[in-house]
């Protein structure tokens, strides 16, 4: 049994080894997709997110088969080389990473917030990233990271963001 | 010398300034390889048979029918395991009830002593296939009586979990005159206070491969905070320590969780009995289940106090619960001893700790290492003082902290003055100008003072070794054993090198964390690695830069105590246009045979034990001092807590990366607020209640306060550059904060955590006891 996938923009055709297999089992076990983290398994801690037909969901808790025809996008789909998203950009410069293991998945729920959202609140920040766990930064600078790279989406020049960089 | 002084004298190119570090660029594109994303061709997977109760004996242990299962290649048992109990390293233990029975074996010696413990392990051709030949081992378990809370357990009819006393360690601390001080007293408060099981919760669950390597080494690589651990293991299996080598992996988090063994010992011995690579990979629950938490700890205190506030004498009496073995808990106990006055000046004081076996899940380190009990204890004291001598809680505080030349309770002297009421001044200030609290909700401010030692205690004779060279093209190669846990331990090393060298950060690469190939370095644990292998890899960038510098001042025809290094040049400070690129003086260096490499070695200084009948004497180089406050609303009606604001001020010494130092401070803040308000790891009975991310709660971005972040930049440390240790200190005064905050805002005074609305209402009267 094979489900396809739109991941990260490429028709992917992928065997099911079982009906209780999750999308996150699917794509680390049998893709090779390591910027898909499990933290958890069971849709706690946000590691796992994927956009799911442009949603943000812990691919922990779809099953495979649900995701035949899907589009997916995982953090690499996002931005990778010297072609980053803002959210990653942010991070970066923001030192909104720590160990790094919930990053994908922050940055993930982050793309998605602020693809229905460009100008959100702290407030609004904070909700949309409270399915992912984060046990080293104290969000406080990931928050940061956020409204820079919505002003930056924004085609504002985020002065106030560099203004604390220089 | 002065804060401001300190500052003008010190002009850095990189350290001090907040530079995206060199691993968020991988980390932010997931490049970075996590232990759990390591597979090896042809690999067994390995899993472990953990015990469904507290407090047994085994009676019937049958592997029979899981051995005859196809592919399944080994199942091990205590019998297979040539040395079962591994002392845990306690140089200078001095406890006067250590109990050697105490140590855990690696796998059941036929006594369980908590839910969890593991009895078997399997390796087999799947995972699957592992997890259903535990489910065929026959298991008998004849339940035995278990003791649950370290007081009970204390008491002579208690089951006893090994030998003939729970108590595991036991220390007197005496300074000054209890009695003279407490004479000196117009008034005695007294209080107590309790914390709370907490677990590590890092992100990335326990992971890793093993797999014997040429000559028959047998290789680990897993995320753990102590590559060292490849020596117990070699010492379990008879064989020479190298033998055994560990590879780290990026750590997904540690906070002291994996100080102590996870999986290490599981790894190595299933692949030395099968030959082949093995696998293991474990759940969050199991994890949870598995390794060590923070201690909860009972603490009583008494204070003699005079009524313009002096502090004249103090009493405490501590008692922590190590779980079913010892693990780090007779040190943990020794860092609670030395913390329990506080950073405060106070001259009689008297501390009786003790560490008691329970059946309750182990106990061990964790960020704070038994500083953080203590804190919560002394600083809602100090709150509880000034409500009785009607003395402001900032004031009081002032007037008694520790000033350069003052004794903390071990008698060691304060060497560079703490400025720590300048810190709990400006953390007080910042919090923003009050607000208006929603309908039924009350505001309230709160304060806490900290302090935490960072290193090891003087007497272990601590180390670390590290290499740094310099390429022909002028790249830059630092080699550290230093495990990398996310604080940024990587990249500090590489910030140094570039200030030390001249050479971008992006020139550098660190290698990290690998017992064979990297120069060994020590544990990432007690806030030691900026200080000892920050000072380990300054000084060898320091012998590299000399003989660079000696070689550029040939090539330039001047002196070398002309020249510095920067952007890859060597130039003449003195005249900026007689500049030679570096990479051509590392040729000439190349040419002449000049060394374009150190090994350095970097000692901390040693101290004697303290007197073990008093605890009086040096325990550590130094210290990090911070202060907390902290605005909370309290709904009066449901006693929920919400925190608004956090401002923290450290002295940092001198911020390596400044952005790491900040992130350092929020994260442990946050920690702190979870310990505060919302963490609780529930074991009822010795049973675990609280198996998952679902029952056992982490604040999230919507729980966490904004927070103010403030250093103070002495050059006092005795780090690299005059730098302080911040990985454990953040995260001591936001519990004490808090409930200082709540009694603040609604009179309730909440002493046991965490402060949940239930004990709010409660100390408010509102519900019966």
């Amino acid at each position: 049994m094979d489900v396809e996938l739109i991941l990260n923009g490429e028709k992917v055709r992928v065997p099911v080894r079982r009906h209780s297999q999750t999308l996150l089992e699917l794509l680390r076990d049998e893709v090779g997709q390591t910027d898909v983290k499990e933290g958890c398994g069971k849709g706690d801690c946000g590691a796992c997110n994927v956009l799911l037909d442009g949603k943000a969901v812990n691919s922990c808790l779809v099953l495979a088969l649900q995701a035949d025809g899907c589009s997916v996008v995982t953090l690499r789909g996002l931005g990778s080389g010297e072609q980053l998203h803002p959210i990653q950009t942010a991070m970066i410069e923001h030192g909104g990473i720590q160990c790094g293991f919930c990053t994908p998945g922050m940055v993930i729920s982050l793309a998605a917030c602020l693809q229905e959202n460009p100008s959100p609140s702290r407030a609004e920040i904070r909700e949309a990233i409270s399915g992912n766990l984060c046990r080293c930064t104290g969000y406080h600078k990931i928050v940061d990271a956020a409204e820079s790279a919505a002003a930056e989406m924004r085609g504002e020049a985020g002065d106030r963001a560099r203004a604390r960089l220089l | 010398m002065s804060v401001g002084e300190f500052e003008a004298r010190t002009k850095h190119r990189v350290i001090g300034k907040a530079l995206p570090r060199h691993d968020a660029r991988d980390k932010v594109q997931a490049q970075t390889r996590y232990a759990g994303d390591f597979t090896m061709p042809n690999m067994l997977h390995g899993a472990i048979l953990r015990s469904d109760r507290p407090s047994a004996r085994i009676a019937r242990l049958d592997c029979t029918a899981a051995r005859a299962l196809d592919g399944v290649w080994a199942v091990l048992t205590a019998a297979d395991v040539p040395n079962l109990r591994l002392p845990v390293e306690l140089p200078g233990q001095t406890g006067k009830a250590r109990n050697a029975d105490a140590d855990a074996p690696i796998l059941s010696d036929g006594r369980i002593r908590y839910q969890g413990e593991a009895i078997a392990l399997v390796a087999a051709e799947t995972a699957e296939l592992a997890q259903f030949a535990l489910s065929v081992i026959d298991i008998e378990y004849e339940d035995l009586p278990g003791v649950f809370d370290p007081l009970e357990a204390m008491q002579p009819g208690a089951p006893k979990l090994a030998g003939d006393t729970n108590v595991i360690a036991q220390y007197h601390l005496e300074k000054g005159d209890l009695a003279e001080g407490f004479a000196q007293a117009d008034l005695v408060v007294e209080g107590s206070y309790r914390t709370q099981l907490i677990d590590h919760a890092y992100l990335e669950p326990e992971s890793g491969v093993a797999w014997l390597d040429d000559d028959g080494v047998i290789t680990i690589r897993t995320a753990t905070q102590v590559i060292e651990h490849f020596r117990t293991i070699a010492r379990m299996l008879d064989l020479p320590h190298s033998k055994v080598r560990i590879i780290g992996t990026m750590v997904g988090g540690g906070f002291g969780g994996r100080e102590d063994m996870t999986i290490e010992a599981y790894l190595a011995l299933l692949t030395w009995k099968t030959r082949r690579p093995v696998r293991i990979h474990v759940t969050r629950e199991e994890s949870f289940l598995t390794h060590g938490k923070r201690h909860p700890f009972v603490l009583v205190y008494r204070t003699g106090v005079r009524r313009d506030g002096t502090i004249t004498a103090l009493e405490a009496r501590v008692v922590s619960d190590a779980g079913a073995y010892a693990y780090l808990s007779p040190f943990v106990l020794i860092y609670g001893l030395i913390t329990a006055a506080g950073p405060y000046r106070i001259p009689n004081v008297r501390v009786d700790a003790s560490a008691v076996l329970t059946n309750n899940p182990f106990t061990s380190a964790m960020r704070g290492f038994g500083a953080l009990q203590t804190c919560f204890a002394y600083e809602v004291h100090l709150d509880r003082i000034a409500a009785e001598v009607g003395i402001h809680p900032l004031e009081l505080r002032r007037l008694n902290v520790v000033h350069r030349g003052d004794s903390i309770a071990n008698g060691q002297i304060v060497e560079h003055e703490p400025h720590l009421d300048e810190m709990l001044t400006r953390a007080w200030e910042a919090l923003p100008s009050s607000r208006q609290p929603r309908p039924g909700r009350r505001i309230g401010r709160g304060i806490a003072a900290c302090f935490g030692p960072y290193g090891r205690v003087t007497w272990t004779h601590d180390t670390s070794s590290a290499y740094v060279g310099i390429e022909p093209d002028g790249s830059v190669i630092v080699r550290s054993g230093v495990p990398d846990v996310g604080g940024g331990q990587a990249s500090s090393l590489a910030s140094i090198t570039s200030e030390v060298l001249g050479v971008p950060p992006e020139r550098i690469s660190v290698y990290i964390t690998d017992s064979a190939l990297t120069p060994l370095s020590g544990t990432t644990t007690a806030t030691r690695q900026l200080y000892m292998s920050g000072n380990a890899v300054l000084s060898a960038a320091r012998e590299v830069r000399m003989n660079l510098l000696r070689q550029a001042a040939e090539m330039l025809e001047t002196s070398a105590d002309r020249l510095d290094l920067a952007d890859e040049f060597a130039f003449d400070t003195h005249e900026l246009t007689l500049r030679v690129p570096l990479a051509r003086v590392v040729a000439a260096c190349a040419q002449a045979g000049v060394p374009r490499s150190s090994l350095a070695t970097f000692k901390a200084d040693f101290t004697d034990l303290p007197d073990p009948e008093t605890w009086q004497g040096k325990a550590f180089n130094d210290f990090t001092y911070g202060a907390q406050a902290v605005e909370v609303e309290v709904d009066e009606e449901t006693g929920e807590v919400i925190a608004l604001t956090n401002a923290a001020c450290f002295d940092v010494g001198q911020a390596i990366n400044r952005q790491s130092v900040e992130g350092q401070i929020q994260g442990g803040v946050v920690m702190g607020l979870g310990q505060g308000l919302i963490e609780d790891f529930v074991v009822e009975r010795g049973v675990v209640k609280t198996p998952s991310l679902s029952e056992y709660l982490l604040p999230t971005a919507v729980d966490a306060p904004e927070i103010i972040t403030m250093l103070l930049e002495t050059g006092n440390g005795v780090g690299p550059f005059g730098a302080k240790g911040i990985g454990e200190p953040p995260t001591l005064a936001t519990a004490p904060a808090l409930s200082n905050a709540v009694f603040d805002a609604v009179g309730a005074r909440v002493t046991a955590l965490p402060i949940t609305p239930e004990k709010v209402v409660r100390a408010l009267g509102r519900l019966p006891d």
